[in-house]
């Protein structure tokens, strides 16, 4: 017989930021729904599943109007998910969180038309990280960038590996692996100034040293995927 | 200032205790201040190639554990006064040494010498990265053929990140010693060429060895090839490749055996 003993995990905890709409109700609230009912006429649906934030800046409510407030848009089949520009102190127990250091990307209006085209948030422009590698990478090193591009200056030595969740920028000579669009990136490339690569692999489809032509061999060459085929040919 | 030199290679049988030897002694000749140190613990043989086997008393591994003093484990050469031999232990395995340890010893002869040269087992275990931790300067050790340059590559890599230099921030000074080279095998395709070596391994070049049996023959007796022979193509390489890390600037050319009647005739007389 033997005892178990379970070991606590340790919670963890993220933080991430997501877009939302946000709507800013104007005195007088019952003009103001008025206006959207007849702008959700013309596009049935906008707002259906998706994170909306109601901005209470520009009105000054009592709990029990913001109670009634987000019941008749609950009945527009607008759910809310946090409360904008409310005092702390004015909330009570059963009123959606009160967010803060929400940030602009572009407003959106409400077109009349029935496919939801205008839906797609606006994601903030992500930042394209990239990793620059000035050494060699020696033999039995491995360089492992999952977030974006990798480029070396110098070579890749044989039994080196380079891992990357974008494209492989090489300007030595590759003799050992290479492995770009590691997160199921379909799209990632490699490039290298000699190819005498042991591996290239982009998003796990693969081609070994001896399914490289010899005709590429020692020369600049891209590796792309076209489908499920990974395909190689010569920079020139 | 002491300089910590390691000769290393990661693959074995490329001529590390050869070089060690033919390289201390070389700078020994030099008026230099030497110490060679054998790190491969459990199978020692700079002592065989110094011929100073049958002087051991005390090794490192006593000096680390405190059985014997530094000066008591030290064994001056007969033949150059300048050179002298901390040798490894034969009994004891590469799991005594410990980081602090070799730190102390090698401190302690950083004042007593201007060079100390550490001469590091094969493979890239504990024998291999303790006897690199320390060093100012590496000397890799590299044979014209594939295995041995991956292999030398991959200890350039463990130079760069796991010695105390590179821990600080800064670079170990990199050398690459090409021996066992054979000039017209390589022109025929038959080896590697100098100039595939050095682009693969992008590394200074120290010297260039060829292949020689001078080299065996010293072994055998007991002796550095730059004393046992000290006009033989393999001597004159590691004399040149000494005084190149000692800082002066020679032309880099590989000596070889049967070059003018004068090499011929003092080859013959000194063996």
């Amino acid at each position: 017989m033997s005892s178990v003993v379970r070991q606590r995990q340790s919670l963890m905890f993220r933080a991430r930021s997501y877009t939302g709409f946000v709507i800013m109700p104007r005195p007088p609230i019952v003009e103001w729904l008025a206006d959207l009912d007849a702008s959700l006429e013309q596009s049935k649906g906008f707002f259906a599943g998706h994170p909306i934030v109601v901005d209470l800046s520009s009105v000054t409510l009592s709990v029990n109007a913001i109670t009634q407030l987000l019941a008749s848009l609950e009945e527009r089949n607008i759910r809310i998910l946090g409360i904008e520009g409310l005092d702390p102190a004015a909330t009570a127990p059963g009123l959606p969180p009160i967010l803060r250091g929400g940030r602009n990307t572009q407003s959106v209006e409400l077109l009349p038309d029935v496919e939801p085209i205008a839906v797609t948030p606006a994601a903030p422009k992500p930042q394209q990280p990239s990793l620059l590698v000035e050494d060699p990478v020696r033999s039995g090193q491995t360089v492992v960038f999952i977030d974006g591009d990798v480029t070396v200056l110098g070579s890749v030595g044989s039994g080196a590996e380079i891992v990357a969740g974008g494209s492989i920028h090489i300007y030595g000579t590759l003799r050992g692996r290479a492995m770009a669009g590691a997160t199921g990136n379909a799209r990632a490339r490699i490039f290298c100034h000699r190819v005498e690569a042991e591996l290239l692999a982009i998003d796990s489809f693969y081609k070994t040293a001896e399914d490289i032509d010899e005709s590429l061999r020692r020369g600049p060459a891209q590796a792309w995927l076209e489908g499920n085929t990974l395909r190689i040919s010569a920079l020139n | 200032m002491a300089h910590v030199v390691v000769v290393t290679s990661g693959k074995g049988g490329v001529g590390k205790t050869t070089s060690t030897a033919a390289m201390g002694a070389a700078l020994a000749q030099h008026g230099e201040k030497v110490v060679v140190i054998d790190f491969d613990v459990g199978l020692r043989n700079l002592d065989l190639v110094l011929g100073a086997e049958r002087r051991v008393v005390f090794d490192l591994i006593n000096v680390i554990t405190g059985v014997a003093k530094l000066s008591q484990a030290l064994i001056r050469d007969k033949r150059v006064e300048n050179l002298h031999l901390l040798p490894a232990s034969q009994t004891r395995d590469k799991d005594a040494l410990t980081d602090e340890g070799v730190a102390k010893v090698i401190d302690e002869l950083r004042g007593k010498f201007d060079w100390i040269i550490c001469d590091s087992p094969a493979g890239i275990e504990r024998g291999a990265t303790l006897a690199m931790r320390h060093a100012d300067a590496a000397i890799i050790v590299t044979n014209p053929e594939v295995s041995s340059v991956r292999d030398s590559d991959r200890i350039i890599g463990l130079l760069d990140s796991k010695t105390v230099k590179a821990e600080n921030g800064e670079r170990v000074e990199k050398h690459l010693l090409i021996t066992r080279y054979h000039p017209s095998r390589a022109a025929r395709g038959e080896m590697m060429t100098i100039e595939d070596v050095l682009e693969i391994l992008s590394t200074p070049l120290l010297g260039i060895i060829p292949e020689s049996e001078e080299v065996l023959r010293a072994s055998n007796i007991g002796s550095p090839v730059t004393l046992s022979n000290a006009l033989s193509a393999p001597a004159r390489a590691y004399f040149d490749a000494a005084r190149r890390l000692r800082g002066e600037v020679v032309p880099m050319i590989v000596p070889s055996e049967n070059k003018g009647i004068f090499n011929k005739l003092f080859g013959r007389k000194a063996a």
